[in-house]
């Protein structure tokens, strides 16, 4: 049972290292952080298989901890992605107001 | 079969983390570059667990890739934001900021002295004498003198507690360095994480993750006598709670000038010292706990630890007093409809 | 004895495979899907099943109930936090992605069909 359980964990590990290449890749900002999401997860999967191959207690303490903070980096990202949205649209509102030439009306803003 | 998968492991894991780091130092965009920091924290926590060091596993993936990515990616959203103030500016303002950038000669001056200084430290480990010497079979011969069974909480609070003490002193100067960038006009004033614009998803989660948050803390700091734990990851999860409820708009900071909030960062490294100085009347000196409550002393001293680092990793997070909480990009909530 | 203990193995084996078919197919969605709503679809396969079926498969091999209640709560927050997430990363992809920088390092608008495609650069109108 202890080699088929660290088998399992490598297996696991595979297949985080494909999800590295989504991370590498992107192409956009939403699958670099798809990936790392799946890392994460794959991450505390293959602790939970290898601790309990292991009989280490303490590795689903470890995966605890990943886990509670597993939705933090999206939280972190969608701020990102608001901080930046916003920004871009508060800068073309006031160039508009200043009467830029061509200026199209704004669409709604998000 | 079974060591040879367990080198297997070992090899696909160290060549992941190698790969990312040389990836995430070079990858252009910087938002690229932050999510290949915070992967490299997860695998480096899966790198610690192999090694046998589970505290430093859960510290690494508390601060590592949980808050620190949070912060990362903070400053990136304002780095982006003041650049695109600057595109609508006008074109010559760009091209002065490229001018601030960096040369060349001292981007590579840089990544040449970086090199030496990995070359030297990695000069230095090869130079180790093998097996390398180690204090750890006289540090575990005597644990038991301190009632504790965790040999790395043994360590920090006992064996070595000056160094523990010293780091948590460390984290108050870093938190008055932090606060130091605050302007004139906003000092003395709360700083703030901004409410994210987006909220339902996110104020779900700031309800339904801080009370499990706040019972595996208080665990991790019970098991941190006996097993892997203790003050510094508990403190960090119940920070990382505090900034997933400030950013879901649920909760504000106290203003810098409170002394609520100045007592609870002292807290800890004062009752530290106080402790300590307590050892120099009644035990043999400076951080020797009193014979027959070493347990107790420990006990007191991480329980303030822990409060006094979740709120300094919590401040830390949320930057310097601002006098607007819009001037660095994040949008104030909407009134509801 | 030994009967049930060859059925709780036989149950740990089937389910940590599943589990494993689970992580195997969100990665293959990962890296083979065209657009990141469809992989999006694959990884919450993998949140939600993978670690699931490997935590139920695990469960017979504990030592101690309370383990196996942790092995419980890890699930149940991963399941949590694969819920925020996909909400967040669909948000993300309805009220436009972050705006990245372009290859030379300058702000542009990231990918077309954002709210901000207005032909060119944010900056470019305030040319005199």
């Amino acid at each position: 049972m202890t080699a088929f359980l660290l088998v399992a964990a490598v297996a696991v590990l595979l297949t985080v290292a494909g999800a590295l290449v989504r991370v590498v890749r992107g192409p956009t900002t939403s699958d670099r952080m798809m990936g790392a999401q799946l890392i994460g997860t794959g991450g505390i999967a293959a602790l939970l298989l290898a601790g309990t191959a292991s009989r280490l207690n303490s590795t689903s303490d470890v995966a605890l901890v990943l886990a509670i903070l597993a939705p933090f980096a999206m939280v972190a990202f969608r701020r990102y992605a608001a901080a930046t949205q916003a920004a871009a649209s508060r800068e073309r509102r006031l160039e508009i107001d200043a009467g830029a030439p061509g200026a199209a009306p704004p669409q709604g803003g998000a | 079969m079974i060591p040879a998968l367990e080198r297997a492991v070992e090899l696909a894991i160290g060549a992941m983390l190698v790969g990312l780091a040389l990836w995430s130092v070079l990858v252009r965009p910087r938002f690229a570059s932050i999510v290949g920091f915070v992967v490299f924290g997860l695998l480096l926590m899966l790198a610690w667990m192999r090694l046998g060091a589970p505290d430093v596993a859960m510290t690494e993936g508390a601060i590592g890739s949980g808050l620190a990515g949070f912060l990362l990616l903070s400053a990136a959203a304002r780095l982006r934001c003041s650049e695109i103030r600057r595109a609508r500016i006008g074109a010559g303002e760009p091209q002065r900021a490229r001018d601030r950038s960096p040369r060349r000669s001292s981007i590579v001056a840089l990544g040449v002295g970086c090199a030496a200084v990995a070359a030297a430290l990695a000069a230095a480990v090869a130079a180790l004498p093998h097996p390398a010497p180690s204090l750890a079979p006289a540090a575990l011969e005597r644990l038991p003198e301190l009632g504790i069974g965790n040999p790395v909480s043994g360590v920090l609070i006992g064996f070595r507690a000056l160094d523990t003490l010293v780091e948590k002193i460390v984290l108050v100067v870093a938190l008055v360095g932090v606060w130091g960038l605050a302007a004139e006009a906003s000092w003395r004033r709360a700083p703030s994480v901004d409410p994210s614009p987006e909220i339902e998803p996110i104020r779900f989660l700031a309800r339904a993750l801080p009370p499990v948050g706040i019972v595996l803390a208080i665990y991790l700091l019970w098991r941190g006598a006996t097993e892997p734990g203790g003050a510094f990851p508990a403190g960090a999860i119940l920070a990382a709670m505090a900034v997933l409820v400030l950013a879901a708009g649920l909760g504000r900071l106290p203003p810098t000038a409170a002394r609520s909030l100045r007592l609870a960062i002292c807290a800890g490294p004062l009752v530290f010292l106080g402790v300590g100085g307590l050892g120099m009347g009644v035990a043999r000196g400076f951080l020797d706990y009193p014979a027959g409550f070493e347990v107790l002393s420990i006990k007191l001293i991480e329980v303030l630890l822990t409060g006094s680092v979740a709120v300094v990793l919590l401040l830390l997070v949320a930057g310097p007093p601002e006098e607007a909480a819009s001037a660095n990009g994040m949008r104030r909530p909407e009134p509801p409809l | 004895m030994s009967v049930v203990a060859a059925l709780l193995d036989g149950w740990t084996v089937l389910l940590v495979c599943a589990g494993i078919g689970f992580f195997v197919a969100g990665t293959t969605g990962m890296l083979r899907f065209p657009d990141a709503a469809t992989r999006l679809h694959a990884l919450t396969k993998a949140d939600n099943l993978g670690v699931g079926l490997v935590v139920l498969g695990l469960l017979p091999q504990v030592a101690r109930p309370a383990e196996g209640f942790k092995l419980l709560v890890i699930w149940a927050l991963v399941l949590l936090a694969s819920a925020v997430s996909s909400q967040l990363v669909a948000r993300v992809a309805t009220d436009g992605p972050p705006i990245e920088e372009d290859r030379n390092g300058r702000t542009a608008p990231a990918a077309s069909g954002t709210p901000l495609d207005r032909s060119g650069s944010v900056g470019a109108g305030a040319q005199p």
